[in-house]
């Protein structure tokens, strides 16, 4: 038999290799894809105010109670364009970034603590759920009369609000790493710190990353709804300004303030998103 | 020299009654340079059989004596972690020995260069084929540096032709490293293909019930006649022994 015929050990294993990866797939153009993903939004958004304005033309209320889109919008054009206004910007998302870096702070340490301490989970495992299901606004009054109107009632509430579910997200992150990874950590000889180090902990990044995007939604609500009930004298947040075109029947104004409110939780959850999608690609979790 | 000696090891699952016992009595030796199959049909306790030498398990009778060497085992999946690169996976096992990071960079290179994986070794577990990862989670085991190498069924999952290039790959890296390699399977005519000896294993409870020196001369094919021949003498015993549970 002629030997050339033959291919070597080497060469067949090298294209076996490259017949079983997949071919590099061709990406979309960048302009595509947005738009892909934008004009669905885009007409949803073009309907609502569509009925809205419907709404409007059909005098069910007066326009200074519920003022027309253009209004709305003209107004909202204005109020972006003063320093003040971002003044205000400023004010509330310091006060949620603030809230929620203590919270993912405080969470972190409480659901490691009830991942690993068996006799803590028993003891505070359900009541971490039974917090996270509970209205923040709830908290409120009590944290008036701890802290009177002042910035620490927002905060705490705001904590309070959304460290159990950046606990929760750590929790079930701990308790569902596959057990082949289990079994490899033991081969590899992991223990104690080491497999938390190695293994845990970058095993329950998914799960953590969603507890604190849920952790996010919550301590913005929370925020929203401190900034309308405890008026610190001086800071003049959205939710005071909010108050105060109400208490002037400036509607339009109130409208312009839900809609800044909105595109902001609507922004910070593209952000919890594009961290998500990049650690699912470079996971290969994604259904490719 | 043997580096492995196992004599009468049982192992039960449960007390009492209800007590499962899934090893009786199984003795074997396993000599330095060595390729064992260990082969036998579903409850034979393979898998049990290596989780108990690779000290996952603790037997419950008999003597397990590996002589205080060192054992890596290698699974179906190849279990390699997602949140690192194909050399960070190998680099684990160097890392959690305390090993430098230069250090650690060149002998994953080694590594890889054995497994002929060195161009993929800043890829992630999830571009590379399952032929590909298993070669990784091999690199991985060997980076254990161990004195044997338990392999459960680690071609289970891969295709017939994948399968085939991997069983000359995994003989060449046995000879070239000297390695000693306990290899689990169902499979009759891989353990033919890649075993000096062949042990089957009864079911529920898994015992010995007969050893096969193959003397085929290597390197062999898994369709070359005298594995076939082999293979089928095997399969006869294996068909009795499953055919005993009917009744």
């Amino acid at each position: 038999m002629p030997t050339d015929l033959i291919p070597t050990q080497r060469d067949t294993t090298a294209g076996l290799d490259a017949l079983e990866l997949a071919p590099a797939t061709r990406r979309t153009d960048l302009g595509r894809r947005i738009w892909r993903s934008a004009w669905p939004k885009l007409l949803a958004i073009a309907l609502a105010i569509l009925i809205w304005e419907l709404v409007v033309l059909s005098g069910w209320k007066e326009t200074f109670v519920l003022p027309a889109p253009a209004t709305v919008f003209s107004d909202l054009g204005d109020l972006v364009t003063t320093a003040d206004f971002w003044a205000g910007v400023r004010l509330t998302m310091t006060r949620a970034v603030t809230g929620f870096a203590l919270a993912v702070l405080i969470g972190t340490l409480i659901g490691a603590a009830v991942a690993t301490v068996p006799p803590l989970r028993a003891a505070i495992g359900s009541l971490i759920t039974g917090l996270q299901t509970m209205p923040s606004i709830m908290w409120f009054p009590l944290a008036i009369l701890l802290f009177q109107l002042g910035e620490k009632a927002i905060l705490f509430v705001v904590v309070i609000g959304a460290a159990p579910s950046v606990a929760n997200g750590l929790i079930s992150g701990i308790d569902y790493v596959p057990r082949t990874w289990l079994r490899v950590g033991q081969v590899l000889g992991m223990k104690g710190f080491a497999k938390y180090r190695h293994l845990i902990l970058p095993a329950s990044l998914p799960s953590f990353v969603s507890g604190l995007k849920q952790g996010w939604a919550f301590s913005w609500r929370s925020l929203m709804a401190g900034e309308l009930l405890v008026i610190v004298p001086g800071a003049v947040s959205i939710g005071v300004r909010m108050q105060n075109s109400r208490d002037l029947f400036e509607s339009s104004l109130v409208i312009s303030y839900i809609i800044v409110v909105l595109v902001i939780g609507i922004l910070i959850d593209l952000l919890f998103n594009a961290a998500d999608n990049a650690l699912r690609k470079r996971w290969g979790l994604t259904g490719s | 020299m043997s580096v492995l000696t196992l004599d009468g090891v049982s192992k039960r699952y449960g007390q009492g009654d209800s007590a499962l016992l899934a090893l009786d009595r199984v003795s074997l030796t396993v000599e330095q340079g060595e390729f064992v199959c260990l082969l036998g049909a579903s409850g034979c306790g393979k898998s049990t059989l290596l989780s108990l030498v690779a000290g996952l398990d603790a037997i419950s009778g008999g003597v397990l004596d590996i002589g205080g060497r060192r054992v890596s085992l290698m699974f179906q999946e190849a279990a390699l972690f997602p949140w690192l690169s194909v050399s960070g996976n190998v680099e684990l096992p160097l890392r959690l020995a305390g090993m430098g990071r230069a250090e650690r960079r060149k002998r994953s290179e080694e590594l890889l260069e054995i497994v002929r994986l060195r161009d993929f070794a800043d890829k992630r577990p999830h571009e590379l084929s399952g032929g590909m990862r298993q070669r990784v989670a091999l690199a991985r085991a060997l980076a254990q540096e161990a004195d044997i190498l338990l392999m459960d069924e680690p071609f289970g999952a891969l295709d017939a032709m994948t399968r085939d290039i991997l069983h000359d790959e995994l003989e060449r890296i046995w000879r070239e490293q000297s390695l000693t390699v306990l290899f689990v399977t169902h499979n009759v005519r891989e353990a033919v293909r890649l075993g000096d000896r062949v042990i089957l294993l009864s079911s529920r409870p898994g015992r010995v019930i007969e050893d096969f020196p193959v003397t085929s001369p290597r390197p062999r094919r898994i369709d070359s006649p005298e594995v076939a021949n082999q293979a089928a003498e095997i399969t006869d015993k294996l068909r009795a022994e499953v055919a005993r549970h009917a009744h």
